[in-house]
């Protein structure tokens, strides 16, 4: 029921999304400007022509930060279910999740020391 | 479904697409009154002015007259995409906030989902494809770099974020936000700590730290890295225009609305504000439930009034700092403000 919702409303903003799509698609097309040129429909790169292919290489930090933020973000999974429970699960849960953040925080500062987290 | 359910989505669905124009006249209203300008008070209805305010209605039109420009080499199918993805899920994730108290016995929420905290931190992580896909179906190398980067800012603060939201539902003890507001009414705002004083500390510097990556999250000053002007002409929506940059831009202001809507609901209070609301056992008159929207709203307003302030204020960061700052400062401090909050709680909770 309550999902139900959800995925109504959901439509609903997906709709609107549609719309605003279409009217780019229609009406813009049939009111607005249609100027096509070759120079125009080149990607911009501050008006001169092409100078390389844009499907290049590019830094192997971003995959760094990426594989970093997957394995911070799972470890937050972990955490959500003790958050809602902690008051009751008591002293032995806190050194339960202590020791699990322990290891967590290990990792942090392993990362950073070894520069991982360095950007030049 | 009943009728309520219906009002309640189209009432939450025009209340996210109507602020977005005001908070853009606010906008650039504030930045004018901060750069000792007048800003927009030319658009007018009827020979009213309004002090501008139909300027974002102007611009609406301007937009739909503007030509579609698409470039040759772009991926059709990305590039038509990514606008969608970036404007859809903040507006999703306002189903599960709560903007006011009760109406009777009917809680003011689109959905009471019981872990409604959940479904928004993984429907607001969505957002992150939107920008990666514009910049890199766009085929240019200022938007590849512009989605780069802001992807990997936005994963960044998403840590931050999620550690922040962690803290919230621990001092709340539940991932349902209407239990969330209401614990916060009957025992106090979890920026002071949720009741408990000892942990009125690390309320704060959470509640902090909850601000500055929401403002990462939605590329606003000072991080707005991804459209830095100056390096990377327009970020991952150079090549866009027409409704298609209209979206990108209302998606950003949505996700503005969002945040601060979340922001108050998990540290400050909700609807609630002493000697305006309060909570009681049956139904709940209308004008208590309108009172309590009230509150809501002006709260929210006035965080949002926070992101203006601070961007017309603050220069930008540059990207190397962008991330020592998130991964060197706030990941740590927000780790140990949960752990803060974990020992205390505990500590003080027998």
């Amino acid at each position: 029921m309550e999902w139900g919702k959800v995925a109504l409303y959901a439509l609903c903003v997906v709709g609107v999304a549609a719309t605003m799509l279409a009217l780019s698609a229609l009406v813009t097309r049939w009111l607005g400007p249609r100027q096509k040129r070759r120079e125009k429909l080149e990607p911009y790169e501050c008006g001169v022509p092409i100078q390389s292919p844009t499907r290049q290489r590019f830094s192997v930090h971003f995959y760094l930060v990426a594989i970093l933020f997957i394995l911070f973000d799972i470890e937050m999974v972990f955490l959500v279910p003790w958050a809602v429970l902690f008051r009751k699960l008591g002293v032995a849960g806190l050194i339960e999740m202590g020791l699990f953040l322990g290891v967590i925080g290990f990792g942090l500062a392993y990362v950073w020391r070894r520069g991982a987290l360095n950007w030049e | 479904m009943r009728w309520i359910d219906l009002a309640k989505i189209g009432f939450v669905l025009a209340m996210v697409l109507s602020i977005v124009p005001v908070l853009v006249w606010l906008e650039r209203k504030v930045s004018a009154f901060i750069q000792g300008r007048i800003g927009p008070n030319r658009t007018a209805v009827f020979g009213m002015r309004m002090a501008g305010l139909f300027q974002p209605l102007a611009d609406a039109v301007k937009f739909i007259f503007k030509e579609d420009v698409v470039p040759l080499r772009v991926n059709r199918f990305l590039y038509t995409l990514a606008p969608t993805l970036v404007f859809v899920p903040p507006a999703i994730a306002f189903t599960v906030i709560p903007f006011g108290n009760k109406w009777g016995n009917e809680p003011l929420i689109v959905a009471d989902v019981p872990i409604g905290i959940l479904l928004l931190m993984s429907v607001l992580s969505i957002s992150v494809y939107g920008l990666a896909f514009g910049g890199w179906a766009s085929n240019n190398k200022f938007s590849l770099l512009g989605g780069l980067r802001s992807s990997a800012q936005m994963i960044s603060y998403e840590l931050t974020l999620g550690l922040t939201i962690i803290t919230a539902v621990m001092m709340a003890g539940s991932v349902n936000p209407i239990e969330i507001v209401e614990k916060q009414a009957r025992e106090g705002w979890n920026i002071v700590g949720g009741g408990n004083l000892w942990l009125a500390p690390a309320g704060i510097v959470a509640t902090l730290l909850f601000y500055v990556a929401s403002l990462a999250e939605n590329n606003r000053l000072p991080f707005d890295l991804p459209e830095c002007d100056a390096e990377l002409v327009g970020g991952y929506h150079t090549e866009y225009s027409s409704m298609k940059f209209a979206m990108f831009f209302m998606g950003e202001y949505v996700a503005m609305v969002t945040m601060s809507a979340l922001m108050v609901t998990l540290w400050l209070g909700g609807w609630h504000f002493p000697g305006l609301t309060r909570l009681h056992e049956g139904p709940y008159h209308w004008t208590e439930a309108l009172v309590s929207h009230m509150v809501f709203m002006v709260k929210m307003g006035l965080v949002l009034f926070l992101a203006i302030w601070i961007r017309w204020t603050l220069p930008r960061y540059r990207y190397d700092q962008l991330m020592d700052l998130g991964w060197k400062r706030l990941v740590p401090l927000a780790l140990a403000t949960l752990v803060v909050v974990g020992v205390v709680g505990v500590l003080t909770h027998v």
